[in-house]
């Protein structure tokens, strides 16, 4: 049995930046035990003989020459932004007040 | 005049050429047909229709002057909305990026753009292609043209729903773990899985990275070719795509249907891929479809995949492990909506936070937050190192049936379509369906997913999936296709003609935009 917590998953939640209220906390520490209960059976057979592969088609080193291709003007990169000033994103506060 | 919704592209491309129809004629007909019936199926997101009646008056004057044009010139095309399009919103089926309008087409976008289709709009899924059902889509279900009652799978199932209630002849999917098969399998119609590299993915919103595909959605084998021939090859924009010279799928699927194609061919079936979980009239039809191709000159093989038992496990780790990382994007900075926390100081890892509360729905959550688990600092050799190495053990099990037969085969799907609601409140029921697509995702291998006939215990579409080695796509449309030829031979016509004829709504909706 895996031993998921509601502080683990506040956590988690913090990690992946997403602001989940208490009672979304609580029924994804319900859930997430039981899809890591049944997930957990890969360790029954990855032993330490087997080496793991990340992608199925194993590609390496794929190069392109270091030439200036087109690429999206300023403003095509600015288009779907919720927010900007001039030429650039605009964000709020980086750092807290505190 | 013939009913041009009800015909293949291969028949419209024919038409189209002879100049018996023209574009602007076939695409007002889909168009209509739109307008008739999707706000019953809601297929579509998104409709253009004046852009795309305006871009089948191109392709007309361009035929008319003689212009040298592809073989499915003048055809339109539905785009799954995951696929980013510079002309019409591009959502994942997701809140976080309504409205979004991406400034670049996808790579297969711009490919079938330069071929001379005409896209009718996006299509529904799932949100960022995480369902099989698309009940995750925040902007609500599409429901299967065989019964409004039931899910057209997903996460692809506004393509699948297009094509097979002749909304559209050809549509574009992709395919994680099974996004493309699965629906095809519960609509009736045909989807592939290319081989993975196959068919760019620039410009597809990532889930899954060393999984995702894109991939045709269409009613035939050979439709399936004709797309897959505009869409695949080697785009340096992909830097995972692959270099290879591809041979044309559509001679492959053409040389399928010559007589005795299926003679000698060794056909593998999984023995783990049928029996407990399948439904009664999957396994019947499954059963019945060897025993024709047996009759057909095939060599039926058992072949055992003992490590396939842990796929749906090393999937489920894989796949939120990946989807964390990239779905980290949704920022509230570069694309999509923003929103600011309800109190507190607005800072920008508050403002983000909110944002993603507010936009990701529980399917997403769900799993971002098993993928920031499976890959956190003490679990990731358990979890996510343990799911790579299983994926070796499944591409070891591939390639040891691949030296035994030539195509393996299974049941696209353990069951026909199942009602709206059935599994929404067990995730782990929802992931189980996709026991028998997964593997070839795994590997890497291409999957084709065709209709052969229909449950006798509820009249539903059951699908036939079959799986070739990497890189011999062709090999598929070759025996897919000489499949597809004996099943409706034994049928008399095709499975789509049993479907039910759908009544246009009181009220249509011709007008540009959403439906």
């Amino acid at each position: 049995m895996s031993e998921i917590t509601a502080e683990q998953v506040a956590h988690l939640a913090n990690l992946a930046r997403i602001d989940l209220s208490a009672e979304e906390i609580d029924r994804l520490t319900t859930e997430l035990g039981q899809i890591v209960d049944s997930v957990a059976k890969v360790a029954e057979v990855a032993t330490p003989d087997v080496p793991a592969t990340s992608h199925p088609m194993p590609l390496t080193n794929v190069f392109r020459a270091d030439v200036v291709v087109p690429s999206l003007t300023v403003e095509q990169a600015l288009s779907g932004a919720p927010d900007r000033d001039g030429d650039k994103f605009r964000v709020p506060a980086i750092l807290d007040e505190e | 005049m013939t009913n041009v919704t009800k015909l293949t592209a291969a028949e419209l491309s024919e038409l189209l050429t002879d100049r018996s129809v023209s574009s602007v004629e076939v695409t007002r007909a889909h168009l209509d047909h739109i307008a008739a019936i999707d706000t019953d199926v809601h297929a579509f997101l998104h409709v253009a229709r004046d852009a795309a009646l305006a871009t089948a008056a191109r392709i007309d004057a361009r035929r008319a002057a003689g212009d040298e044009l592809g073989p499915l010139a003048g055809i339109p095309i539905a785009i799954k909305d995951v696929l980013a399009t510079l002309d019409m919103p591009s959502t994942a089926g997701s809140k976080i990026l309504e409205g979004w309008i991406p400034p670049y087409d996808a790579t297969v976008v711009k490919r079938v753009r330069d071929a001379g289709l005409i896209p009718l709009g996006k299509t529904n899924m799932d949100e960022f292609a995480m369902g099989s059902s698309t009940e995750f889509s925040a902007y609500g279900p599409t429901h299967n043209p065989w019964d409004f009652d039931r899910i057209p799978g997903g996460s692809g199932g506004g393509s699948a729903a297009a094509v097979s209630s002749f909304q559209a002849p050809l549509a574009l999917g992709s395919d994680t773990g099974g996004s493309i098969r699965q629906p095809a399998a519960v609509t009736g119609s045909v989807g592939v899985k290319p081989t993975y590299g196959g068919v760019s993915r620039y410009g597809s919103i990532a889930l899954a990275s060393s999984l995702d595909q894109v991939g045709p959605v269409t009613r035939t084998v050979l439709d399936a070719a004709l797309l897959h021939d505009v869409i695949g090859g080697h785009d340096p924009l992909d830097s995972t795509s692959l270099t290879d010279s591809w041979p044309s799928m559509a001679a492959a699927a053409r040389a399928g249907l010559a007589d005795g194609a299926l003679k000698g061919v060794r056909v593998g079936v999984i023995k783990e891929l049928n029996g407990d979980g399948f439904q009664a009239g999957v396994s019947q039809r499954f059963t019945e479809t060897l025993a024709l191709l047996s009759a057909a000159g095939a060599e039926i093989v058992e072949v055992s995949a003992p490590n396939f038992e842990y796929a749906i496990a090393a999937y489920y780790l894989i796949l939120p492990a990946e989807a964390s990382s990239n779905l980290a994007r949704f920022d509230s900075v570069r694309f999509g909506i923003r929103v600011n926390p309800d109190e507190g100081p607005l800072t920008s890892e508050r403002v983000m936070a909110a944002t993603r509360d507010a936009g990701f729905g529980p399917e997403v959550k769900r799993r971002i937050i098993l993928g920031t688990y499976a890959l956190s600092a003490g679990y990731y050799d358990a979890y996510y190192g343990s799911a790579q190495k299983v994926r070796t053990l499944i591409q070891r099990d591939f390639e040891a049936a691949f030296t035994k037969v030539d195509v393996l085969v299974s049941p696209s799907a353990p069951t026909t379509a199942f009602k709206f609601g059935e599994k929404m409140s067990d995730p782990m029921a929802m992931y189980l369906n996709d026991v028998t697509t997964i593997p070839a995702n795994l590997a890497g291998v291409p999957g084709m997913s065709l209709p052969m006939g229909l449950a006798p215990e509820d009249g539903l579409p059951v699908g036939l999936q079959i799986m070739a080695p990497a890189k011999q796509d062709a090999r598929l449309y070759q025996v897919g296709a000489a499949i597809e030829a004996m099943l409706e031979a034994s049928w008399g016509h095709t499975l789509l003609s049993q479907a039910p004829e759908l009544a246009p709504n009181d009220m249509f909706t011709s007008t540009e935009g959403a439906v």
